[in-house]
C-alpha cells in the first residue's frame, strides 16, 4: 500500500519532509542531553547533601566554590563525598561505554562487561596483583591495578572469542561469558579466603563492588585513562556506524576490519578494567544504559549515542551510589545490589521484547 | 572501444582455507555490462562474489580492475569503486532507511562521518532512483523484504560505485519486486555505465537481464558467454543435473517430466496456444498423449515438443498436405480418443475433426469445465 512509485513532483516535498524530520530529531537529541545534564547536576547536589552528616545547599555552594566554612564539612565534601561522586560518574560512564563497544563487537545488545565475564576476569587478576604486590612491596599503585585488570579483561575476552568462533550462536556466547564469570569468581573467592592477610582486608569489600574510599589521586588516574579512551571511542564513531550494518558491509566501505575489531576489544577492555580496578565488578550498567539511551534518543547513530551513553552511565551510577549509601544508612549496600535492581528488569524487558518482536 | 576490458578474472581458483571451490575461472567484462552468475546451490557463487569483493583471498590467479591487480588496491580506494549487496540480513536497531542509505557515503565523508549538503542530496537521489523516498524515515526493520532490497540498492548507489556486486538479490522477493529491482539495475547499467555482477537463481530472469552469463558447477567454470550461447537446453540440464524435467531456453521456463509411457492414450487437437493448459493437465495426471497438427512456430508446439509422446507438425506458414493429415488421422485412430483443445476451425485441424467424428472416434471437449478422460 505504501509502496507507491514516487513521481518527480513529490521529490521536493519529500526533501522538505526530510528537513522537518531532521529538525525533530535534533530537538530530541538536545532534550535528552539537557535532561541528562540536569539530572547530573541535581544528583551531584543530592549526593553531597545527603549522608550521615547532612549538609544544606547554601553551605554546599559555599564550600564547593570557596573551600571555607566548617572544617568537618569541608573535609566531608572535599575528601569524601566529592571524589566519590566524580568517581561514580567517570566509572559509570566508562562502564556504559564498554558495554556499548562490546554490543557493537558482538552485534548483540545483551553483551556487556559483566555478563561476558570480563569484569570477573579483571577482578581475579586484580586480586592476585593486590595480594602479590602488598606482600612484596606493601603498596600497589592505581596504574598497576588497572594494568592487572586489563590483563584479566583480555584473558576473559580471549576465552569468549575462542568460544564464539566455534559456536557463533548468541545464547552460547552469553552462557560462555557467565561460565567464565563463575570460574573467575570462584578462583578469586578461593584466593581471598586463604590469603587472610590483614593487608587485604579491603579486598573483601572491593571484590563485591563499591565506590567508597575514593581519593583525588584515584579520580585523577581514572579521569586520565577514561578521558583518553573515551575520546578515542568518540573518534571511532564513523567506523562503528558502518560496522552496525555487519562486518562485510563495513569492509566494503573501506573499514580495516581486523584493526577495527582489535581496537573495539582493547578500548572496551581498558574501560572495564579501569572500573574494576577502582570499584570492583558492577553489574548490568553496561547493558541497561546503552539500551535506555538509544531508545531515548530513538537512534543508533554512534556520534550521538557515544557521548549520551557516557553521560547516562555517569548519572545512573551516581544515582545508584546515592541509594547504596543512604537507603540503609549507616550500612552501605554493594553498588551491584542497586544496579542489579534497576538494571536487571531492563535486561529482562529487552529479552522479552526481542522474543516477541522478532520475525 | 578499449583494449583492456574493465574487469578481468584470470585463471582464478577460489575457496576457503586453501580448499578450492571453483577452479580456473577466466572472464572478461566490459564496463556497464550486466553479468549473471548461475549455478546450482553450493556451486560457489557467493564464494566468487566474496572473492571479488576482497572478502576472501584467491587461492590462485588474479582479478584485475581497470588493468590493476585488485589485491594491490586498498580497501579504502576500492570502496569508491565497488559496492555490495549481500544476502545476510542486516541487524540494525532504531535506524531509519535513510540512515542505512547514508552509510553509503562513508568513503566520502570526513573523520566523524558527518554528511554535508552534497552528501544529503546524493542520498536523496539514490533513494529516488529506487523509488524509496517515501520510506526514508521508516525504521529499516519495519519494512518488507522488497522494500529492504530497494533500500540496500539505494545504499549501494549512494556509494557511487563503478561496479555493484549482488548476492542473490531476488530471493525473498515476489514477481513484481523482482521485476522492479532488475529494471532498476538494467537502467543503472545503461545510464550510469555501472557494471553489475550478480548471482541469480532464476535462469529465465538471468536470460532476460544479463549481457553475459557465467555458469559454475561442481568445481569448474561451466560456461561464459551471451545468454543465447550459454543457455542451451542440454547445457542447463547438465548444469543442474536435471533428469526429471526440461528447460525451455527460448522462454527460459522449466517444465516437469513428460508423462510416462510412449503409447499415447489420447490425441489433443490443438493449435494457436489452445493446447498448453490441456498438455499441462495431462502431464499432471500422467497421461501420455499425442497432439497435432501444429505449426512449428505455434507456442503449443514448443511445449508439445517437451511433453507430448508424439507430435504431428508442419513448418511455419506451410499448409499441411494430405500425407500430414493421413499421419495425424492414423495417430488419432491409435489413441481412440480425441481431446478438442480449442476451436478447430481456427487451426488447420477442422478437416481432421470432421473425419474423426465420421469414423466414430470419441471426441471430448476440453473447453467444458472440469473435463476428465
Amino acid at each position: 500500500m505504501t509502496e507507491k512509485t514516487v513521481n518527480t513532483n513529490t521529490a521536493p516535498a519529500q526533501a522538505g519532509a526530510y528537513l522537518v524530520h531532521q529538525a525533530r530529531r535534533r530537538a530530541r537529541y538536545a532534550l535528552v542531553f539537557f535532561v541528562l545534564i540536569a539530572a547530573f547536576c541535581l544528583i551531584t547536589v543530592l549526593n553531597i547533601n545527603i549522608g550521615n552528616i547532612p549538609i544544606p545547599l547554601e553551605r554546599i555552594v559555599e564550600i564547593l566554590f570557596t573551600k571555607t566554612g566548617n572544617p568537618t564539612e569541608v573535609n566531608i565534601i572535599w575528601k569524601i563525598r566529592l571524589p566519590r561522586i566524580l568517581m561514580a560518574a567517570i566509572l559509570g560512564g566508562a562502564l556504559s561505554l564498554a558495554g556499548f563497544l562490546l554490543q557493537t563487537f558482538f552485534e548483540n545488545p545483551i553483551a556487556g562487561p559483566f555478563v561476558l565475564g570480563i569484569s570477573s576476569g579483571a577482578k581475579m587478576v586484580v586480586a592476585f596483583a593486590m595480594i602479590y604486590f602488598i606482600q612484596i612491596f606493601g603498596v600497589v599503585s592505581s596504574y598497576t591495578l588497572i594494568l592487572a585488570a586489563f590483563v584479566g579483561s583480555l584473558l576473559s575476552v580471549g576465552f569468549i572469542l575462542l568460544f564464539s568462533r566455534r559456536i557463533p550462536s548468541m545464547s552460547t556466547l552469553l552462557v560462555a561469558g557467565i561460565m567464565i564469570g563463575y570460574i573467575c569468581t570462584a578462583i578469586t573467592d578461593f584466593t581471598v579466603t586463604f590469603a587472610a592477610d590483614s593487608d587485604i582486608v579491603n579486598l573483601h569489600n572491593w571484590s563485591k563492588g563499591s565506590f567508597s574510599g575514593m581519593n583525588w589521586s584515584n579520580v585523577g588516574v581514572a579521569a586520565t585513562v577514561v578521558g583518553i579512551t573515551g575520546g578515542v571511542t568518540f573518534l571511532m564513531a564513523k567506523p562503528i556506524g558502518a560496522y552496525q550494518l555487519g562486518e562485510a558491509y563495513a569492509q566494503s566501505m573501506g573499514v580495516n576490519i581486523k584493526a577495527f575489531r582489535t581496537a573495539l576489544i582493547v578500548l572496551s577492555s581498558i574501560l572495564s578494567a579501569t572500573v574494576t580496578a577502582f570499584a570492583g565488578p558492577i553489574s548490568f550498567v553496561g547493558i541497561a544504559v546503552p539500551f535506555l539511551i538509544r531508545h531515548c534518543l530513538n537512534t543508533s547513530k554512534p556520534l550521538v549515542v557515544i557521548p549520551a551513553t557516557f553521560l547516562g552511565g555517569g548519572v545512573f551510577c551516581m544515582l545508584c551510589d546515592l541509594i547504596a549509601r543512604t537507603a540503609f544508612a549507616p550500612t552501605e549496600l554493594n553498588i551491584s545490589t542497586v544496579t542489579s535492581i534497576f538494571g536487571a528488569p531492563v535486561v529482562i524487558y529487552m529479552m522479552l521484547r526481542r522474543k516477541g518482536g522478532r520475525k | 572501444m578499449t583494449d583492456t576490458p574493465y574487469f578481468v578474472i584470470d585463471d582464478l581458483t577460489i575457496g576457503y582455507h586453501k580448499v578450492p571451490v571453483i577452479r580456473d575461472i577466466s572472464v572478461k567484462v566490459q564496463k556497464g555490462e550486466i553479468i549473471a552468475l548461475i549455478g546450482p546451490n553450493g556451486a560457489g557463487k557467493s564464494t566468487l562474489l566474496k572473492t571479488i569483493a576482497r572478502d576472501l583471498e584467491p587461492i590462485r590467479g588474479k582479478i584485475f580492475l581497470e588493468g590493476r591487480d585488485m589485491q594491490t588496491i586498498t580497501y579504502r580506494e576500492l570502496s569508491k569503486k565497488l559496492a555490495v549487496i549481500l544476502t545476510e540480513r542486516i541487524k540494525v536497531e532504531l535506524t531509519t532507511c535513510r540512515d542505512v542509505v547514508a552509510t553509503g557515503r562513508y568513503p566520502y565523508t570526513g573523520r566523524l562521518g558527518v554528511l554535508r549538503g552534497e552528501d544529503q542530496r546524493i542520498v536523496d537521489e539514490a533513494m529516488e532512483t529506487v523509488h524509496a523516498l517515501e520510506l526514508a524515515e521508516r525504521d529499516f526493520n519495519a519494512i518488507s523484504d522488497g522494500q529492504r532490497q530497494r533500500v540496500l540498492l539505494a545504499r549501494a548507489i549512494a556509494q557511487q560505485p563503478e561496479m555493484i556486486l549482488l548476492d542473490e538479490p531476488t530471493s525473498f522477493l515476489d514477481v513484481r519486486h523482482k521485476l522492479d529491482l532488475l529494471t532498476i539495475l538494467t537502467r543503472m547499467a545503461r545510464k550510469k555505465n555501472i557494471t553489475v555482477i550478480m548471482s541469480l537463481h532464476e535462469i529465465d530472469l538471468a536470460e532476460k537481464v544479463a549481457d553475459r552469463i557465467l555458469t559454475v558447477k561442481g568445481d569448474t567454470q561451466f560456461g561464459f558467454g551471451a545468454p543465447g550461447e550459454v543457455f542451451e537446453e542440454q547445457a542447463i540440464r547438465k548444469l543442474y543435473d536435471i533428469e526429471d524435467g526440461y528447460f525451455d531456453p527460448l522462454f527460459g521456463s522449466i517444465e516437469l517430466k513428460k508423462p510416462a509411457g510412449d503409447t499415447p492414450e489420447v490425441f489433443v487437437l490443438a493449435g494457436a496456444g489452445t493446447g498448453i493448459s490441456v498438455y499441462r493437465k495431462l502431464q499432471r495426471e500422467n497421461v501420455p498423449f499425442a497432439t497435432g497438427v501444429l505449426y512449428e512456430n505455434d507456442v503449443d508446439y514448443r511445449l508439445a515438443r517437451l511433453l507430448a509422446a508424439e507430435t504431428v507438425s508442419v513448418p511455419a506458414f506451410a499448409a499441411p498436405d494430405d500425407a500430414v493429415y493421413e499421419k495425424a488421422f492414423e495417430t488419432m485412430r491409435r489413441c481412440g480418443r480425441i481431446l478438442l483443445a480449442g476451436d478447430a476451425a481456427r487451426t488447420p485441424n477442422a478437416p481432421l475433426l470432421t473425419r474423426a467424428k465420421a469414423a466414430g472416434l470419441v471426441v471430448l471437449d476440453a473447453k467444458t469445465e472440469g473435463w476428465t478422460l
